[in-house]
């Protein structure tokens, strides 16, 4: 099958042998982008979280057939060194990583949350962000969520009179 | 004694025949029987098979009272403290979406159908009797509008009703159990139950 996507800006144009091949494989193997990482491969841990339209997906359980046509974006494609996304600002103040493995499926899972909820609650960051880290770096982690969301705001010029209440 | 003889070798003689002769009887000694084909299924049975339909994990399990969706045959709370969210479909960066495909994969064990959701909360089963449910269906207050042939429709129809009889397999890659009827007979209960003006029994 012959898929044709769109992976951090760039387009690709695939030959796959079969469609059910999981997305994180096609990202990971074809495309070297060794940054989404494979944890559970039963969507249960989030370590494989990528962006599918701008949707938070977990890609060890998303065949690439689905993909075709659409804009994936990976960790490699929020943002870089000169121009960070306020989730990778964020988690460098707060020096969250500890062994870093889960941490590239945390930050998309989060950068789909600020890009929908841009101040998100304590409880709204409990239900959206279940992925798991074996370090136990959550407390790090929500402090950084809310330093991203506050970034996110900032940089969207937003004030809090026209947040709207993002409560789940 | 020759007379008594004589009378065994000639009954023998017929015996014999009879038996090794093996002769159909010509195909006009048969009468023919017109085929009519016996429909069994009254609408209490129509009733009844279609609540069994329902009231099974597989369809259960996404008609939660409680706003969170069920997994499994032991109907367990779904796993990462999921729940109906705003519209049904989960919260609003983690969704059902993020997991749920619109196929079953059978890499990862992680159910798909097209609209993977919960069913609307005023669509909520769980706990209900088989009447409650069958009248909780029927009430267009409570059913999305429907009217009974737009029930049918969903019923017989809807590719998420349907994942029912293709449920994949789980997490170790076990197949998920279907529910008691084929959909065959699942979508003919519904259409005789529905032909009959959809009697729910007082009992």
């Amino acid at each position: 099958m012959k898929i044709a996507l769109q992976v951090n800006g760039e387009h690709h144009s695939l030959e796959i042998a079969d469609e059910n091949t999981p997305l994180l494989w096609v990202v990971r193997d074809l495309l070297n982008l060794k940054g989404t990482k494979f944890g559970c491969g039963k969507a249960a841990c989030g370590a494989c979280t990528l962006h599918v339209d701008g949707e938070a997906v977990r890609s060890c359980s998303y065949a690439v057939k689905f993909a075709d046509g659409k804009k994936v974006t990976t960790i490699e494609g929020l943002g870089n060194e000169e121009a960070p996304h306020p989730v990778q600002q964020a988690w460098l103040e707060h020096v969250v990583p500890q062994c870093g493995y889960c941490q590239p499926g945390f930050m998309m899972a989060t950068a789909a949350l600020i890009s929908k909820n841009p101040k998100p609650t304590d409880e709204d960051i409990d239900k959206n962000i279940i992925n798991i880290c074996r370090c136990a770096t959550y407390y790090r982690m929500r402090k950084a969520i809310h330093r991203a969301a506050e970034l996110e705001r900032q940089r969207l010029s937003l004030t809090p009179k026209n947040i709207e209440n993002g409560e789940e | 004694m020759n007379r008594i003889v004589v009378l065994l070798v000639i009954f023998s003689l017929g015996a014999f025949y009879l038996i090794g002769s093996n002769k159909e009887p010509p195909l006009e000694a048969y009468t023919v029987i017109p085929e009519v084909k016996i429909d069994s299924l009254t609408a209490e049975r129509a009733y009844e098979e279609v609540m069994n339909v329902l009231m099974h994990p597989r369809c259960m399990n996404c008609h939660p009272t409680d706003d969170i969706p069920k997994q499994g045959m032991d109907r367990h709370p779904h796993y990462f403290g999921m729940s109906r969210g705003k519209e049904n479909k989960g919260f609003s960066a983690t969704k059902c979406a993020t997991c749920h495909q619109e196929a079953n994969n059978l890499n990862s064990g992680v159910p798909g159908a097209p609209h993977w959701s919960l069913a609307p909360a005023s669509m909520g089963w769980q706990g209900l009797s088989r009447s409650e449910i069958a009248q909780r269906l029927l009430d267009p207050e409570t059913n999305g509008g429907k009217s009974h042939k737009e029930l049918v429709t969903h019923m017989t129809e809807d590719e998420l009703v349907l994942w029912a009889w293709n449920p994949g397999v789980d997490a170790n890659g076990i197949p998920r159990k279907k529910p008691p009827i084929s959909e065959e007979e699942f979508k003919k209960a519904v259409e005789k139950w529905f032909d009959e003006g959809a009697p729910v029994p007082s009992k």
